[in-house]
């Protein structure tokens, strides 16, 4: 389908689900709503709909609240979230655009003064939105306030053309996400009433006098919960997609011989095969429990940070924005290497994996670039190791850093290859290794400053090692999950077996891939580094026994797969073949050939 | 032109025409490079519209109306040389995506190998002028690398002296050959022969699939499009199923091996000739990571000296971001890596020429190593281009994910590389056995020559998996030959750990099959380490051949971030092996951070000397002239859902639904 094609199929399905949805009564946030949008791979227009609203309940007074939620329940507005502007993204204070208080008037006028403070890329705004939350700085009384939200209407809702003051359009093919209209705006001294300024933590009163309410970090609070939401929304169930196609498929595909008097084998047989997929897998039930923990703890938080008590918002804030980070950086990896371990035919649409890579890999940027959100999670891994090292201090570290003040070994006691299988070993393992990155790179920082260079340069100059130290230490959080998650499945001994065999592997498969880091104090001796290689390699033949139905228990329909490769009865050959068939390329004509290739073909007899 | 861009390149310590002259081979050679390239950047007749708002369907057009043109001018131009060709072609299709293409890079070579003079005679002069379309059908559906595993049979029939060409399952129906779909009008296909009740294995066959004047297809044959893909719009790869298909005797490939009239069967002489097409063609591909990886710096490069965010220090303006550590420990060692396989990809090229001419002379001796190499080679660069042009993709964060920037055509049009020509973990494996059957040699007292050489060393000093410090060398972490013979003890120890693996394997299996499969992670890794070695050793000598002292510094630094980076990336590589200490890898990471900023006032000049033109690059973020939010803009108003104010499915969706609620 083309580009405009997909669009209208994207809003004919939401305009479907949501009579559904009225009619059977689904609430918005409903467990029945989230089904029925993994079933449909969210492939829906209006998505930013919700992200709008979760700003509102986030930021708005709560008589915002009433004003404007209903009008959206009721799809009375369509709105969207604009915040990136074509010059400017994950750095807030850096946007451009202006929201100017108007004390005779009693108005905001929003204005984007550059070029590059037109705001890109935000969903919906393309075609679809109504209304946009714009974030731009606030001046009023003549001084600079800050990032604030406004709702500014954008398009008439009588015949739906832009209003006055708005430049609004696509911004053109992108890798996907061809059915959402992602939109630019540019807004000339557009005017709106005072009370479309998002006031749950800051106000302008009708002087012009500005009254700050919550914490400067309260501003983050909307992407905090969007990028909670969005991994177990979009961009997990992505990687897990890919793991059930890839493996499916690479027991119905034969090629060469394991020995010569066999018949071919199946490609899932050969040991490089299950080294390409079988990490994936492990990171895709990983991750599902890594999600849920994340929901868990952003639970508790919320509503005391609604209350106005921020004590928790620190750590949730660093956990969450490494959390993405790193969950979007595997799952990207992970979807390019199933792709890549289906051969030619994972190169195929057809296949359904280019469109689940090209979709997952849009996450390293949205909602924060993952560069930047580790470097978060590492500054905050910085005060509490600070913390940490004040004998004086009396407060508990938070949770997700407290390993920083427990004992430590300083070597491992592995003897055996099977000691390598113990949860708390490589709990532990992984804990002094974050540990000790995060020393060094808070070492490295001091060392920085104390030589006389400006606190901020040298924060630059050792973001490479702070990079290294947050992934560490999420990985850690990953692993501890991982194991906690096992524990609770006591009743179920089956399936904790084999998920617990997959635990495993991820921590393996984890130091594996770095083994230098645990080489590098000798916490980790050669000798155990083979140790571990060894469990590993042999962990792959023990998954590769449930493979299929490791993947089977994701549950995911064959239309919801869209793939001839990942499709349940592994009629693959068949469903290819049928698929081809049905290309445009072969039930339309060929211009071409009139055009050109014929042409081609009889010039050079005519010359004869 | 954009400020940030023209103070970058004032900056900058070298004069980028000069290293330009050393990428390109000698001054001549940029010269001759820049007048193609003019041809056809200024001809009119080569429209070059943005690709990125048409459709599949008007993507095939364009190329076919392109492949068209070009086959006119090249004659008009007097373009002969094969090297010279591919430029031309690589210059006005941008994205080197041609649906005639199979003909001149697969259909004319095989048929000048395979063919008998009297064969030649038939088809070439028609092929050549494209009365004859060809193409290539080798893949099936169900079978790939694994050639043996093919299922298309030509059964010989005596009477009438024909083939009878069959698909008799439907995985044996030939997928994926590039122009099958829609333009071709032969094939040579590879089937299995079966003559006088006997199966001989692969052999390869001239198939017209196409009528003459109508180019419809033949009774017999079932042809079509295999459907959308990741890239290649533009190509019509293709399926062909053969249902009792009868062709005359004389279009199987006879040079080598025949079929007589009766149905006797004579053998080929030696099967390594074959080799030949393979390696050019994975020699070629190393050449072209070079390429892609080139490219996709150049985009990212430019557009972070373009690009301003946050602060670094509070109260001043945004940096440029490529002043963030971040930003130059993602991108430069790209930039080496980059270079590193310019000169590896222009290696092969020079080692398949010189040993093709002691093949011409009957001497084979050379081909096994240049076939390990090339096969290894070519996984070893594609799959790190593959990661590479991504990263670079992200480090242009949002608007890399825009088709305005590139980056997402050149990925899925590079992505396949690691597929084609031999899936790369195959390839590997390949290389594996190489340097597994050298490594033998090597201990039944042999000696080995050439890239593998380092194994001769081996015996004498006793490697164990976990061995103490053994080596003899200090590591010097700022000389590259010091650094190349550190890649090389990591390259022997990983062979030997295979090898003892392998050896303890087929001991407690008895099946060496069963064993190499079990030991085959250990394999691809030292075949990887081979690979690294070889870069890091041709990077390293290639600095010595430089005289200009200006170029040789810059080359210097990239040459050392490239090796170092590598031991940083594989410390537990050179840790376990005791080839060097802990506080040498603290230094190696402290040296790549010193490397970034040494890099840094010279990357836009070392991007420049690539010489990619803008069309070529097909970006609004790398632009030569930094001007990239402007033209985003305009770029974006061109978009098809932009052509009316408002959408139509405004009226037929949204505007019911909101009235319905």
């Amino acid at each position: 389908m083309t580009q405009n094609e997909r669009y209208e199929a994207a809003i004919k399905k939401k305009f479907h689900i949501q009579m559904l949805a009225q009619r059977l009564g689904w609430s918005e946030d409903s467990r029945e709503l989230y089904y029925a949008n993994r079933s449909l791979s969210g492939d829906l227009g209006l998505a930013l709909q919700f992200v709008f609203q979760k700003a509102l309940r986030s930021l708005g007074s709560e008589e915002q609240i009433a004003k404007w939620d209903p009008l959206c329940n009721k799809l009375q507005i369509l709105a969207t979230y604009a915040q990136t502007e074509l010059g400017h993204g994950t750095y807030l204070q850096g946007l451009e655009t202006e929201a100017t208080y108007d004390a005779a008037t009693q108005e905001f006028v929003v204005h984007s003064p550059t070029l590059t403070a037109i705001k890109w890329w935000p969903g919906d705004l393309g075609r679809s939105a109504t209304h946009a939350l714009v974030q731009a700085q606030l001046i009023c009384s003549g001084a600079q306030q800050g990032m604030h939200a406004f709702i500014v209407p954008i398009r008439s809702l009588e015949d739906h053309s832009p209003l006055p003051g708005i430049t609004v359009g696509d911004i053109g093919p992108k890798m996907d996400f061809d059915h959402s209209d992602n939109g630019f705006l540019q807004l000339d001294h557009v005017r709106v009433p005072r009370e479309n300024m998002l006031s749950r933590f800051a106000q302008v009163l009708p002087d012009g006098t500005y009254i700050k309410l919550g914490t400067a970090k309260s501003n983050y609070l909307s992407m905090v919960v969007v990028r909670v939401d969005i991994l177990s929304d979009e961009v997990i169930p992505l990687l897990q997609k890919a793991c059930v196609i890839a493996i499916r498929y690479s027991v119905i595909r034969r090629q060469s011989r394991l020995r010569p008097s066999d018949p071919e084998a199946k490609v899932l047989d050969y040991q490089t095969q299950q080294q390409k997929l079988f990490p994936p897998l492990a990171k895709a039930y990983a991750f599902h429990f890594v999600a849920n923990s994340l929901l868990e703890f952003f639970h508790r938080s919320y509503s005391s940070i609604l209350d106005r008590d921020f004590s928790l918002l620190p750590e949730l804030h660093a956990l969450s924005a490494g959390m993405k980070a790193l969950v979007s950086d595997f799952c990207i990896q992970g979807a390019e290497l199933c792709r890549r371990a289906c051969g030619g035919h994972g190169y195929s649409k057809l296949s359904g994996l280019p469109s689940l890579v090209t979709r997952v890999t849009a996450s390293c940027t949205y909602e924060g670039e993952n560069t930047v959100l580790y470097l978060q999670t590492a500054r905050f891994l910085v005060k509490s190791y600070l913390q940490a090292q004040e004998s004086t201090s009396q407060r508990s570290l938070p949770q997700s850093v407290a390993y920083l003040t427990a004992p430590d070994l300083a070597m491992c006691p592995a003897q055996k290859v099977a000691d390598f299988l113990h949860p708390e070993l490589y709990t532990t393992a992984w804990a002094h290794v974050a540990a000790r990155l995060i020393k060094d790179s808070v070492h490295h920082l001091q060392t920085l400053m104390q030589s006389g260079a400006d606190r901020h340069e040298a924060w630059n100059q050792t973001t490479v090692i702070h990079l290294q130290a947050a992934k560490a230490h999420l990985y850690y959080v990953t692993v501890k999950i991982f194991t906690e998650a096992l524990e609770k499945l006591e009743n179920q001994p089956a399936i904790q077996q084999v998920l617990k065999r997959l635990c495993d592997l991820y921590a393996l498969h984890g130091i594996m891939t770095n083994t230098g880091d645990f080489l590098h104090d000798g916490f980790l001796s050669g000798a155990q580094i083979d140790m571990a290689r060894k469990a590993y390699l042999d962990l792959l033949l023990l998954i590769r026994k449930d493979a299929i139905l490791l993947t089977d228990a994701f549950d995911f329909s064959d239309q919801c797969l869209n793939s001839a490769l990942g499709c349940y009865d592994g009629n693959v050959y068949e469903r290819l073949f049928q698929w081809a068939q049905k290309s445009p390329t072969n039930t339309q004509g060929n211009p071409a050939y009139e055009k050109y290739i014929r042409p081609l073909l009889q010039g050079w007899r005519s010359r004869l | 032109m954009n400020q940030d861009l023209q103070k970058e390149r004032a900056a900058a310590s070298f004069n980028p025409e000069l290293l330009t002259h050393v990428l390109d081979g000698s001054p001549e050679n940029t010269r001759r490079r820049r007048e193609i390239e003019n041809l056809i950047l200024k001809d009119p007749d080569f429209q070059h519209e943005d690709l990125n708002f048409l459709s599949r369907s008007q993507r095939y057009e364009v190329a076919v109306r392109k492949s068209a043109t070009m086959v006119e001018k090249m004659r008009k131009f007097n373009i002969a040389d094969p090297a010279e060709i591919m430029w031309f072609k690589k210059l006005h299709l941008v994205n080197f995506v041609e649906p005639v293409g199979l003909n001149y890079s697969m259909f004319i070579p095989t048929l000048l190998n395979q063919g008998t003079t009297a064969q030649q005679e038939k088809w070439l002069l028609s092929s050549k002028g494209l009365e004859i379309i060809g193409t290539y059908a080798q893949t099936e559906m169900g079978h790939g690398t694994h050639l043996r595993g093919l299922e298309t049979t030509a059964t010989y029939d005596p009477e009438t002296q024909e083939f009878i060409l069959n698909s008799p399952t439907v995985t044996s129906i030939k997928w994926w050959p590039g122009g099958l779909g829609k333009t071709s009008n032969h094939a040579i296909v590879l089937a299995q022969l079966i003559t006088q009740g006997k199966c001989y294995g692969l052999h390869a066959f001239i198939v017209p699939i196409r009528e003459f004047g109508t180019h419809k297809p033949l009774p017999g044959i079932t042809v079509g499009d295999i459907g959308p893909k990741f890239g290649y719009d533009e190509m019509d790869n293709g399926y062909l199923k053969m249902d009792n298909y009868r062709i005359p005797r004389e279009n199987m490939l006879m040079k080598h091996a025949q079929v007589k009239p009766d149905g006797t069967y004579v053998k080929p002489l030696s099967n390594k000739l074959t080799y030949g097409t393979m390696v050019f063609i994975r020699s070629f591909l190393v050449g072209e990571s070079a390429r892609c990886l080139s490219k996709a710096c150049t985009i990212a490069i430019r557009y972070s000296a373009v690009r301003h965010q946050s602060e670094i220090t509070p109260g001043e303006p945004e940096p440029q971001i490529l002043d963030y550590q971040t930003q130059q420990y993602k991108l430069f060692p790209l930039l080496a890596t980059a270079y590193a396989f310019q000169f590896v990809g222009a290696y092969m090229k020079e080692t398949y020429h010189r040993i093709n001419e002691d093949i011409s002379q009957g001497d084979l001796s050379e081909l096994p190593e240049l076939h390990a190499l090339a096969a290894g080679l070519k996984a070893f660069t594609s799959w790190t281009t593959n990661t590479g042009i991504e990263a670079c993709r992200m480090a242009c964060g949002g608007h890399g994910y825009s088709h305005c920037s590139g980056l997402p055509n050149i990925y899925v049009n590079f992505t396949p590389t690691c597929t084609f020509e031999g899936e790369n973990t195959v390839m590997m494996l390949q290389t594996a056995r190489f340097l597994m059957k050298s490594y033998d040699q090597v201990h039944s007292g042999k000696l080995v020559c050439g890239m593998v050489s380092y194994l001769n060393d081996l015996p004498s000093q006793h490697i164990q998996p976990q061995q103490v410090a053994v080596w003899p060398t200090v590591v010097d972490i700022n000389s590259p030959d010091s650094l190349t013979e550190a890649y090389k003890l990591r390259a022997a120890r990983l062979v030997e750990i295979a090898a003892k693996n392998l050896q303890t394997e087929v001991i407690h299996r008895k099946s060496k099959e069963v064993a190499w499969n079990l030991t085959s992670v250990d394999l691809v890794q030292a075949s990887e380490a081979h690979c690294h070695y070889v870069a890091v050793k041709l990077f390293s000598e290639k600095l010595l051949q430089i005289q200009e002292k200006s170029i040789q510094a810059v080359l210097r630094n990239l040459c050392l971030l490239y090796s170092l980076y590598g031991i940083s990336r594989n410390a537990g590589d050179f840790l376990q092996g005791s080839i060097m200490t802990e506080s040498q890898i603290t230094q190696v990471n402290e040296r790549i951070k010193e490397l970034l900023t040494v890099i840094r006032p010279d990357a836009v000049a070392l991007v420049d000397a690539f010489d990619f033109q803008d069309v070529t690059l097909g970006s609004v973020l790398g632009r030569y002239d930094g001007n990239v939010y402007e033209n985003l803009f305009e770029w974006a108003k061109k978009s098809p859902l932009n052509k009316t104010e408002v959408h139509e499915s405004y009226h037929k969706h949204l505007k019911s639904l909101q009235s319905k609620l």
